[in-house]
């Protein structure tokens, strides 16, 4: 099971009181992680990644493991503790006044 | 006895304050979706507890939520616009051509006729429909694709599509309004589009009289009259008599005919409510006087209206969608303002009070009219 965290913003949204449990089939990656997260919480498209060239939006970041992974290949296999579910996949939202 | 229903955007979340008809005591709700920006929330005329909000954040991108019971819940639907085939580009602020991006919904027009059908005017500038209640939106494509929108550019605020007024007597006619780009009709339900810009006069356009590129922030119509709209322009307050073939200057003897909102007397459709801001580079009211300025002749005459107003150090805006009316007799007035007020008269506007104070900068204000 994959653990991801999303910020508060997208948890009410989700109606989600805690961190979103996923079933990842095959490669666990950005790509299939967010996914599956779409797929199971549909009203998050476009709010992570947009609807059409599923580009992570700029306000937002990817960390897993004390690791940066914004910018890696949305293909790129994720850390192995991620995929065993022992780290979560984290989106944070970046420091921004307003 | 009827009710009022007085649904408000702000920049962090949205509110929802409640009346009888006589409009002293207000119940307030709120805030709906808080730390969001809430653009715009509109009801159904047919079915006025079904409401639609815009919710945006620079960090999450655009969210729809739908609420079936007067806002009392609300549930996420569709937020996917995508533009009709190859986007195009648009004007940039340095004249270069810049591709079409969706930014936000501005507003939502929910049809007359109804309550699943939906009008959507979005930045950058497009409009869309939904006909399943907000789960899919396509675009209205005609608009965007008229021969003029690689010359259309953006406001300092945007290039949105901020205004859609639906005719009531003839519903294949829809006006749209574009910062700035100007006012656009249709005549065949949104297929098609041709710009009704005749007579607008915009100094920062090197051909001021151009076909398009206007900075109009609102028009407004009362449902009697669909054929004779008033604008507030960017300068200039103006009124057609023609379906917007044609358009007049108004402005008169106010103090300054810069500002955003306008709006008509839901009884009398010749009683016209501006609200004058200094200048384009100076967002407050003239001598620090918020004043709203009332015409009983459609234009050209206009009163000040100051009971219950702050006539002193006021330096609040007053932005294009936070000024509406209700159905009742006396025709209630409502705007908000860029310091979180929300001001309203029940006797058409010759006194005021705020209903509410401390909101965060209020985006846009209706009124629902509920029997």
């Amino acid at each position: 099971m994959i653990r991801v965290v999303l910020p508060a913003h997208l948890r009410n949204l989700a109606r989600l009181d805690g961190d979103a449990q996923l079933d990842v089939e095959g490669v666990v990656t950005q790509r299939s992680v967010l996914d599956a997260l779409e797929a199971t919480y549909p009203m998050l498209r476009g709010t992570i990644r947009d609807h059409v060239t599923k580009r992570r939006r700029d306000f937002l970041r990817f960390y897993a493991c004390r690791e940066d992974l914004s910018h890696d290949a949305p293909d790129t296999p994720l850390p192995d503790a991620v995929a065993q579910g022992r780290e979560p996949f984290m989106i944070v939202g970046a420091i921004a006044g307003g | 006895m009827s009710s009022v229903r007085v649904l408000v955007g702000t920049r962090k979340g949205a509110f929802i304050l409640t009346s009888d008809g006589k409009r002293d005591d207000w119940n307030v709700d709120g805030p709906h979706f808080g730390g969001w920006e809430i653009y715009h929330l509109k009801g159904s005329p047919v079915d006025p507890n079904r409401l639609y909000a815009s919710q945006s954040s620079g960090w999450f991108g655009q969210t729809v939520l739908r609420s079936d019971n007067g806002g009392k819940t609300w549930e996420p639907v569709g937020n996917a616009f995508i533009y009709d085939g190859v986007p195009g580009t648009h004007q940039w602020y340095d004249g270069t051509p810049h591709p079409w991006e969706f930014k936000r919904v501005w507003h939502f027009e929910p049809s007359l006729t109804d309550p699943d059908t939906v009008y959507a005017g979005v930045e950058d500038a497009a409009i869309f429909r939904t006909v399943d209640g907000g789960q899919t939106w396509q675009e209205l494509s005609g608009l965007r694709q008229h021969g003029s929108g690689p010359y259309w550019a953006p406001g300092a605020g945007g290039m949105g599509l901020h205004t859609i007024l639906l005719n009531p007597s003839n519903h294949n006619q829809i006006y749209i309004a574009i910062s700035s780009a100007g006012v656009f009709r249709s005549d065949d339900a949104g297929q098609t589009w041709r710009p009704t810009n005749r007579g607008l006069q915009s100094s920062f356009l090197p051909k001021p009289d151009s076909e398009v590129g206007h900075c109009v922030h609102r028009i407004a119509m009362h449902p009697s009259r669909p054929n004779v709209l008033f604008m507030q322009k960017h300068w200039d307050v103006m009124r057609s008599d023609d379906s917007g073939e044609s358009w007049r200057e108004i402005s008169g003897n106010l103090p300054s005919d810069f500002g955003f909102p306008i709006a008509v007397n839901s009884n009398e459709p010749d009683t016209v409510y501006v609200v004058p801001i200094k200048s384009d580079s100076e967002h407050y009211p003239p001598e620090g006087k918020l004043r709203v300025y009332r015409s009983r002749t459609g234009g050209d005459e206009w009163e000040a209206l100051t009971c219950g107003l702050p006539q002193e150090d006021c330096y609040v805006n007053i932005l294009r969608e936070a000024m509406a009316v209700d159905d009742l007799d006396s025709c209630g007035v409502y705007f908000g303002t860029t310091g979180g007020q929300v001001y309203a008269s029940a006797d058409g506007g010759d006194t005021w009070n705020a209903i509410m104070r401390d909101l965060p900068a209020v985006l846009s204000v209706e009124v629902q009219t509920l029997p």
